[in-house]
């Protein structure tokens, strides 16, 4: 069951990211990205991971994705829909890719890896809210800065110029 | 992980041939959720009860989020002042 299940998401989320890489219209990747994002967020359930799911659902396909489809509304001309969406380089990228990929595979096949699975694990939001106020403090503090200078800094550079 | 190297290599093939910038910024997200992926496998399969992983994913969601802010800030900028979000044409330094 967990097998199927498993398969038939790894085989849905690669259609959809390649339909986010090969669509002509910038709308429709966008809606593949939506179905990657998704597809994602089942894998986390899939690995016990239930909190980082609603995460994953609620920053992503609620934030990330609705200022992407308004980037491409804003910045898409309405008289010329697929302008700029051409691609170039693609046989040199695609080979680069392919290169890359199967190095990788090689790796991941012929490497030695731990393999114990470690079960159902029970709250994992208190336990990632407790290792986020103690081991992590740190980063968690400054990423909460690099936060508030985003806010600020993009407000600034997307304000009209007097 | 075979699955996410392949969602990285397609972000990665994503990045490298379009170019129109917001396309760009899909693949990248693409890339950053694969890494995501990998950080949450391991830490499910390495054998330990503690989620390390998962407060790493935390923070790179947290950084994909900012990213994609002041990236869509900064391409509509760009359209505003050159009228096209090719990243070929953006080649002034001058606002």
């Amino acid at each position: 069951m967990a097998d199927m299940v498993f398969n038939s998401i790894s085989f849905l989320l690669i259609l959809s990211c390649l339909g986010v890489c090969m669509s002509k219209n910038l709308v429709h990747s966008a809606v593949y990205l939506f179905f990657a994002l998704f597809l994602i967020a089942g894998y986390y359930i899939m690995l016990y991971a239930d909190f980082l799911a609603a995460v994953q659902v609620i920053v992503y396909v609620g934030g990330i994705l609705v200022l992407i489809i308004f980037g491409v509304m804003l910045t898409n001309r309405l008289e010329k829909p697929s302008i700029n969406i051409s691609s170039f380089n693609q046989f040199t990228a695609g080979l680069l890719c392919f290169f890359l990929f199967s190095i990788q595979c090689y790796a991941i096949i012929n490497g030695s890896w731990i393999n114990i699975d470690a079960g159902l694990i029970e709250n994992s939001s208190k336990s990632i809210g407790r290792l986020i106020l103690s081991k992590h403090l740190l980063p968690f503090e400054i990423i909460s800065i690099l936060l508030l200078g985003v806010l600020v800094g993009a407000a600034t550079i997307a304000r009209k110029k007097r | 992980m075979i699955i996410a190297s392949a969602v990285f290599c397609l972000g990665l093939y994503n990045v490298m041939t379009r170019r129109n910038a917001v396309a760009i910024l899909m693949g990248i997200e693409l890339i950053l959720n694969s890494a995501n992926i990998n950080f949450i496998a391991f830490n499910r399969f390495n054998g330990s009860m503690v989620l390390d992983g998962h407060v790493m994913s935390v923070f790179i969601i947290v950084l994909a989020a900012a990213e994609a802010a002041v990236a869509l800030a900064i391409i509509i900028n760009l359209y505003r002042n050159i009228g096209s979000v090719d990243v070929d044409e953006a080649r002034s330094l001058r606002g």
